[in-house]
Formats: C-alpha cells, structure tokens, sequence
C-alpha cells in the first residue's frame, strides 16, 4: 500500500497507474497482490494509459517470479475513489480480463482514499449482485 | 507455463497473460514469418483462438492491441509492414487505460 500512495503523489498532478500482481487464481475477498508501477503514457490528470513497455517489464516479472497480472491500479486526482465512467468502459473491452481488481485511489479529498473494485462484463460494468452495478471488494497488498 | 527461445529462422512471440490461454498456456511462442503481418498470420494459423483477439475481419490489427518488435513499438516504424530479423522478439501487449 506504501507503494501504491506514493506513486500516487509522485506523479501528482498527473494520474498514476501500475499493475497488481499476485499468485494465480486470487479470489475476489482477501486477495494479496504487489504493486508495480508504470508510466502513465497520456501524461494526464483526467486518464491514464499503461505504458506498454511498462506493461511487458511487468509481466516479465511476473514470469520470473511465479506471479501473475491480476488488477490494475490508478489514481483520480480530483474525484471520489469510484470507477469513472472511462474506467468502465475500458474495464470491459477485450484483453482486459474480467478477473482483474480494479484499485483506485482518489486524491479529491485532500487525503487519499483507496478502494477496490471488481468487474462483471455480462453487465457491461463493475457489477456483481449489486443494486448499484458496482461490486467493491477486498484487497491485500503486501507492499 | 513454458517459454520458448528462438530457433533458426523463427521470431519469438511473446503473448500477455490474458493470451496465453489460447496458446495452450505459453507465455512465448517461436513462429515464422519475416513480416510483423507474417509473423502475425503465423500466430494465428498456430493457434487460432487467438486470431479475433489481435486481428480484426480485414486482418488488421485491433486498435486495443500494441505490437512491439525488440522494445519499438510498431505504430513508428512500419506498423504491419515492419520487417523482423530471426531471433527478433515481436510483443503483443493490451492497450489498458481509463480514468
């Protein structure tokens, strides 16, 4: 979690953004994840884009180290910890797993708030049995 | 999962975790091909599962995928045309964003 709130103001005013990673087939409730930072490509305080070279580094730590992707994080610099509605549409789009935690920390507020959510894509959003669409789930992260 | 390294006259397809999958659980694949089309269309014939998550019906690439050949990204150089030497290593990794 250090990690994840540092980057965050690092690259503040931009948003940041990195990848969880973790042992394959994490459940949605306690999962333990790292974090691995990467440069926001759009260099934007309203979106981010995953470098892709970012992008490969990380999976190729993930190879050496017996892990796997399993959620992208990323910050909103002046809304609410909630998945906007760019989030939504790009957390259902192909190769992006739906298994993937999605981790956002808001820094609207003044001080930083860190929430996680899931994806349901056969409801075209973050959603699992919720009346609001969106399901909010529990994450670990171990550094 | 099982990496591949290159053989003589083959390039190294390396797949994202979400791929791989569909190429029986390997992170990297050795196919033919001394185009980035070629290599591609290779992929694809191997494992077709694989062809309508890269490639959309006029054999284009989808615009959510980024291909990379030795660490340059395609889009600057000559995207489908861009020539690969044998041993090269071709990337396909996920355009992930939001906001």
């Amino acid at each position: 979690m250090a990690q994840v709130l540092a980057e965050t103001w690092r690259v503040y005013p931009e948003e940041a953004c990195g990848l969880l990673l973790g042992p394959a087939g994490l459940g949605a409730a306690g999962t333990v994840g790292t974090f691995r930072p990467i440069t926001n490509a759009a260099a934007s305080s309203r979106i981010f884009q995953l470098d892709p070279m970012g992008f490969m580094k990380a999976e190729r730590f993930a190879d050496d180290n017996g892990l796997e992707v399993v959620g992208v994080m990323h910050s909103h610099t002046h809304t609410a910890a909630y998945p906007s509605a760019t989030d939504i549409a790009e957390a259902t789009k192909p190769l992006v797993p739906p298994s993937w935690h999605w981790l956002i920390v808001s820094l609207g507020w003044g001080f930083p708030e860190m929430r996680s959510f899931a994806v349901d894509p056969s409801r075209g959003h973050f959603g699992m049995n919720s009346a609001t669409g969106i399901a909010e789930e529990s994450l670990l992260l171990t550094d | 999962m099982s990496e591949a390294t290159a053989t003589t006259g083959t390039v190294v397809v390396r797949l994202p975790t979400v791929l791989r999958a569909q190429a029986e659980g390997q992170s990297t694949v050795q196919v033919a091909g001394t185009t980035v089309r070629e290599v591609l269309a290779s992929l694809v014939s191997d494992y077709p599962g694989l062809g309508t998550n890269i490639l959309d019906e006029s054999g284009d690439l989808r615009k959510f995928v980024n291909v990379y050949v030795d660490d340059e990204d395609i889009r600057f150089l000559d995207r489908l045309d861009t020539p690969v030497a044998a041993d090269d290593e071709v990337a396909i990794l996920p355009a992930v964003a939001g906001g």
